[in-house]
């Protein structure tokens, strides 16, 4: 996991099962997510999961460019992943690299299974995940806030797209790995749920794992969504969740 | 883009099919079409293969050049994945800077390459921090035909696997010798047609596809990369099922790239 020649690898995982940040294998890093703290999007959030900062902003249904992607039965759904120069330790050089647009298609996909794009045909619906401080599971953080923003922004969908990145540390099955982890970790296996159907919409695997700890990934993972999908829930009732008169009145 | 290339009725044809347990080229719901590796077509490449998976077909040229390691891993070598998916091989592909679909098919291939540690990238340093061999994985996706990642990737192996290091043309060494290869990567991918998960897509049943789902296992009983793509969803249990099959067809088409050929 490009650890290759790398520095010295730190304690991953102590005895009693703590990890480098005193979480259990399977407990989450502290997760925050605000929905619509941009005005001038039609929809946006704000998420803080761990040490990651991802904005994201929904734009559409709007006229589709470039023209030539205008789908006639559905709208397209564009999404860009872009890393802030100033996200990581050494500077990102700006602008799209092959990464970031692998992981914009993967998040694309993965919205454009929820989305009931057949609803709004000849439009596109933008999606705008910018990592303003990142450390592991950007691209999890990053379609949690699309997800939200797209709900912000009253785009139909069959159900919000809660992520989580498991992984295997110091020969331990874990989840959601913050950086060390993902750096001097053997795996790294993001994936998106989708809850009411119990499928997943977005799988990556990187590293080494056998048969049985994919298993034991996989379900660790699915539990870790559900656990996230009520924190999205939660962001999208505080936004919206009108007081009682009485209340609101004192 | 590539909509237009397979009509809805097609489509239909697909998944009605698949509904039954069929398929369009007749085949099985897990089974490959023919495989062909031709190794050393290209003279010019310090290693090189041609994969045929049925009629979809990927050349892969093998450079190794001297230059300088990362900053970060002074001891390792540096391997470079590119995939070319150029016009002639598709109405659908056009000149230009590499779309995603090519960017998707040289990352997921680089994945497997990397986390499989198919070559040990420090025995490519020769002097730590200074000098070190890069080695470039170029593929040219000569017909596509469906399961590009597959095919790309049985090339990309089969190509490292009968490589040289020309240490002499760079005087670093006395002799040329070969690339130590010590894990063999295969991807296998699969497509959801209705209830169905079937192997080896063609063109048209990837078009018709809900949601498509890649597998790399090595010899040693790994899995090392994963990928989902396209629209649609896939269960843990389907992925389960699908990663036990990827193992099964991942030994036989080890062959293939041991042999390398039929």
């Amino acid at each position: 996991m490009g650890s290759v020649g790398a520095k010295e690898v730190p304690v991953l995982l102590t005895p009693d099962g703590r990890r480098i940040d005193g979480r259990r294998l399977d407990e989450l890093r502290a997760l925050e997510i605000r929905a619509g703290p941009l005005k001038q999007a039609d929809g946006s959030a704000f998420v803080e999961w761990g040490a990651n900062k991802v904005m994201a902003a929904v734009y559409g249904p709007r006229e589709v460019h470039p023209r030539h992607l205008q789908q006639n039965d559905r709208a397209v759904i564009q999404c860009k992943y872009n890393m802030a120069a100033f996200s990581v330790d050494e500077r990102k050089r700006p602008g799209l690299d092959r990464r970031s647009q692998e992981i914009s298609k993967v998040i694309g996909e993965a919205l454009q299974s929820v989305v009931f794009t057949e609803e709004f045909p000849r439009t596109s619906i933008d999606v705008y995940i910018e990592v303003l401080q990142a450390n592991a599971g950007t691209r999890c953080a990053g379609l949690v806030a699309a997800s939200v923003a797209l709900a912000d922004a009253g785009i139909p969908m069959v159900d919000l797209l809660p992520a989580v990145a498991v992984g295997k540390v110091a020969g331990a099955i874990a989840l959601d790995l913050k950086k060390e982890e993902d750096n001097f970790g053997e795996a790294d296996l993001p994936m998106a749920l989708v809850p009411q159907s119990g499928r997943l919409v977005l799988l990556q695997m990187e590293g080494h794992m056998t048969e049985e700890e994919l298993g034991t990934a996989l379900d660790l993972g699915v539990g870790g969504c559900r656990a996230i999908y009520e924190k999205m829930k939660a962001a999208l009732r505080d936004r919206y969740s009108v007081a009682p008169i009485e209340e609101a009145a004192r | 883009m590539s909509d237009e290339v397979t009509a809805d009725i097609q489509t239909t044809h697909i998944l009605d099919l698949a509904a039954s347990g069929k398929r369009v080229d007749g085949r099985g719901i897990d089974e490959y079409r023919p495989i062909a590796i031709d190794v050393g077509f290209v003279s010019t490449a310090d290693g090189s293969a041609l994969a045929h998976v049925g009629d979809t077909a990927v050349l892969c040229g093998i450079k190794l050049e001297p230059g300088k390691p990362f900053p970060d891993t002074p001891n390792a070598g540096v391997l470079t994945t590119n995939a070319e998916l150029i016009p002639l091989s598709s109405p659908t592909f056009e000149p230009g800077p590499p779309q995603p679909g090519a960017i998707e098919v040289s990352r997921v291939v680089d994945r497997a390459i990397r986390a499989a540690e198919t070559i040990d990238l420090t025995k490519l340093c020769v002097t730590p921090g200074e000098k070190t061999w890069v080695c470039y994985v170029d593929m040219h996706v000569l017909g596509h035909a469906g399961n590009l990642i597959d095919t790309a990737l049985l090339a990309a192996v089969s190509a490292l696997t009968h490589a040289t290091v020309p240490a002499k043309r760079f005087a670093i060494a006395d002799a040329d010798y070969a690339l130590d290869v010590q894990h063999l990567p295969i991807e296998c991918t699969f497509v959801r047609l209705g209830d169905q998960i079937v192997v080896d897509p063609t063109f048209d049943e990837e078009q018709a596809a809900q949601g498509r789902l890649t597998v790399a296992t090595d010899e040693t009983g790994r899995v090392v990369a994963m990928q989902k793509g396209l629209v649609g969803a896939f269960s843990p249990e389907d992925v389960k099922a699908t990663v036990r099959r990827a193992f099964v067809h991942g030994d036989r088409l080890r062959g293939f790239v041991r042999g390398g050929g039929p």
